[in-house]
């Protein structure tokens, strides 16, 4: 091997997936950007926030839940400047009311909406697929297979989000969001001027304002598609020579693909779609082409789904529906290789030795190993009980040696489900959550409980930070929860905080088991920091 | 020419900032560069994968293919064998001897030890011993650095320029120390 000496360009720049969209929306000139974390989208936002100590601009923060941060983004678009909104995708579930409408109130500054999707559920608990709430929304979505794309495709989702007046979705996968690789970087745009949108009646989505948005946007449809027929994202290449097989991929697919596509003996036609809506000339200019078609594509068979539509199939399609490609998980080279025919590599097998698995787990000290000592040696003493729980590190307490939560469906849901299985009869009925997943969306269903006097106990574990995703801050501090828990009504004498200690386990599980025999709705708010938090801003007090 | 490395271990063990520094070095040398991490949940104790590619001409995917990986270096004896199945037949292992027990079901460590003896190529490194001598038991990634370096494709001073910037901000000591380690993992590997 010949080392060439190193590219000392300063444009060129390592970066992660998420940090490539940041850097591409730091250089389309973006006033803003908003984010709440969660795996695999939070780089996108530490990189913004990173940025926005060190040089001031532009405004980067993290924010309550997904649903404040859209709005928050919409605000920017509504005066003209350009925001960015990221999060993981199940976070679009929960900012899903703005992000719908706000396709139909013509975007006045860019708006990019960065989603990144979890296939395999890495650290999610769905693998469900953000190309099809941008087609729910009648949007552009962007879906990069490099991090170049990442960078390129974020500075022009800015572009497009202004010429066509709506949101456009970014759609990243953990495999992309999580690599690295060198991205060419370009001179930064300046950002937009202040310019409030011009008619505020399309803002004001009141039915007869709404009638005519929603129109306006299937209008502007034609323009939009006429844009993924021709934009440099969807590529066709045809072979002369070879007609029996055509490849489809989308996003990341292409990476697979592009892996085996050296071994196979000719070089099938091939369509890479990276932008949506789906290109219908181009995909029949190909499917006229060829004899058969395998899709190739990350998440669900969005595509190979449309394709094959309902009336019987033109030609022989292969895919995730058809079993070439499994429905679930995620893709690899490996899983593309044998849908091409080609043959399994050989591995090196171990036969001596059975391989235990490694799950993640709490840190040794974490305070939530406390209350769940606490809560475990009170319930105990009942025949019966239901720990619903919510999404943070806690949720690990599923897990040997604590195994002390029973559910974990989404964020802000241990609450609701202790409140209806209270009402359904069921006594001890405890809700576990954390301090940030209960101010993203606890705090709504206490009031519920609040209103009812739900006979059930609510137990926050405030442990000041969003762990799970690396120490963020959250937007309340101990304090600031204590009153918004009183100031939602929940009787003072039923309201108690004790520090969540491995010495104080005993007064811990008094005071729970106190608060189960009251019928009535009680919270106790367990507090400590957590170890990492906690490390990290000793750190920085030290340098 | 291509190097494929899986880069393994606990989380907490170090196995980004070895990634990270190979990366650079390989950049630096001018090759491409492709690195997959794992980053939320895992990170909590579990077992941790990095997925280092290296080439001198472009790469796809940034996973490594089953069968397909030349290196697996690992942080951590078991860890080193949880991903076997990507190592290509005459690829190597290099893995640290010494054990993270945060399981129940661990299993006996000598058989652990044998399984990774018994691969066509593999080396053991008492990395936390060779750290410790080289000042900080903290410094056991770089030992299993230097013990991998004689398989990458990467000049030594490279790779060392990155490990003291790694450390710059930490102090000169740490930066020696560091070094040190390398060095002395990569006494073995010559
Ligand atoms: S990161 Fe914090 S909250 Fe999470 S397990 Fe560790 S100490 Fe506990």
């Amino acid at each position: 091997m010949t080392a060439v000496p190193a590219k000392q360009v300063s444009n060129e720049k390592v970066l992660l997936g998420d940090e490539a969209v940041a850097t591409g929306a730091l250089d389309a000139g973006i006033s803003a950007a908003y984010s709440y974390p969660g795996t695999p989208a939070t780089e996108i936002a530490e990189y913004l926030v990173r940025h926005a100590k060190k040089h001031g601009r532009p405004h980067a923060s993290w924010t309550t839940n997904e649903k404040t941060a859209y709005e928050e983004a919409l605000g920017a678009s509504m005066v003209g400047r350009r925001a960015l909104v990221s999060m993981k995708h199940v976070g679009l579930n929960v900012a899903a009311d703005p992000f719908m409408n706000s396709a139909i109130i013509a975007i006045n500054g860019g708006l990019v909406v960065a989603v990144a999707d979890d296939p395999g559920m890495h650290s999610s608990q769905n693998e469900q697929d953000t190309r099809y709430f941008a087609d729910f929304a009648h949007t552009i979505c962007l879906e990069p297979a490099t991090q170049q794309q990442a960078y390129d495709m974020t500075r022009e989702g800015f572009d497009l989000s202004e010429r066509f007046q709506v949101p456009v979705v970014i759609r990243l996968v953990t495999r992309l969001a999580h690599s690295r690789a060198v991205v060419q970087v370009k001179p930064p745009r300046p950002e937009n001027d202040l310019r409030k949108a011009p008619d505020p009646s399309k803002w004001i989505l009141l039915p007869g304002n709404a009638r005519k948005g929603w129109q306006a946007l299937l209008d502007r449809l034609p323009d939009i598609r006429e844009y993924t027929e021709t934009c440099v994202h969807n590529v066709l290449t045809l072979n002369a020579d070879d007609r029996t097989l055509g490849v489809i991929t989308t996003g990341t697919a292409r990476n697979y693909f592009l892996e085996c596509a050296g071994q196979l003996k000719t070089m099938p036609s091939h369509l890479h779609v990276g932008a949506y809506p789906l290109p219908v000339q181009k995909i029949r200019k190909l499917l006229d082409h060829v004899e058969r078609v395998l899709v190739i594509e990350e998440g669900y068979p969005l595509l190979e789904g449309q394709l094959r539509g309902l009336l019987p199939e033109i030609k022989p399609i292969a895919g995730k529906l058809s079993g070439e490609l499994p429905l679930a998980g995620e893709l690899n080279t490996d899983l593309v290789r044998k849908a091409l025919g080609l043959s399994e590599r050989t591995a090196t097998v171990l036969t001596t030795l059975p391989l235990p698995g490694r799950p993640p787990q709490l840190c040794s000290g974490c305070p939530h190993q406390d209350s769940f000592k606490a809560l475990k040696d009170v319930l105990k003493g009942f025949d019966h009980s239901l720990v619903s729980a919510d999404i943070g590190c806690y949720t690990l307490g599923a897990l040997p040696p604590y195994e002390a939560i029973e559910s974990c469906v989404c964020m802000g849901a241990s609450v609701g489900l202790a409140k209806g299985a209270a009402e359904a009869g069921f006594h001890p009925a405890v809700a576990v959550i954390g301090d940030s997943t209960f101010l993203h969306s606890g705090v709504t269903p206490l009031m519920d409980a609040v209103a009812a006097d739900a006979n059930m106990t609510l137990l926050i574990l405030d442990n000041g930070t969003v762990g799970m995703t690396g120490g963020q801050p959250t937007m309340l501090s101990s304090s600031g929860i204590e009153k918004l828990v009183l100031g939602t009504g929940v009787k003072p004498e039923h309201f108690k905080v004790i520090e969540a200690h491995p010495k104080k386990t005993e007064q811990m599980a008094e005071v729970i088991r106190k608060e189960i025999d009251h019928r009535g709705l009680s919270v106790i708010i367990m507090v400590r920091e957590c170890l990492e938090t906690a490390r990290r801003s000793k750190k920085k007090v030290a340098s | 020419m291509k190097r494929d490395i899986i880069i393994a271990g606990v989380g907490g063990q170090g196995v980004l900032s070895i990634s990270t520094i190979i990366a650079a070095s390989a950049l630096k040398e001018g090759l491409h560069v492709k690195q997959a991490e794992v980053h939320g949940m895992a990170q909590r104790g579990g077992a941790v994968v990095s997925d280092l590619r290296l080439s001198d001409s472009p790469i796809h995917s940034s996973t490594i293919p089953r069968g397909c990986a030349d290196v697996i270096l690992s942080m951590e004896p078991l860890e080193s064998l949880r991903y076997l199945e990507y190592l290509s037949p005459e690829g190597l292992v290099v893995a640290s001897e010494s054990p993270v027990i945060n399981i129940s079901d661990y299993p006996e460590l000598e058989s652990v030890l044998a399984a990774i003896k018994n691969l066509p190529r593999s080396v053991l490194v008492d990395a936390d011993g060779l750290a410790r001598k080289a000042g900080s038991p903290r410094a056991s990634n770089m030992v299993m650095v230097g013990a991998v370096s004689g398989s990458l494709p990467l000049r030594q001073d490279t790779l060392e320029s990155f490990i003291t910037e790694a450390f710059a901000g930490k102090g000169e000591k740490m930066v020696q120390t560091n070094i040190d380690a390398f060095r002395a993992g990569r006494a073995l590997s010559n």
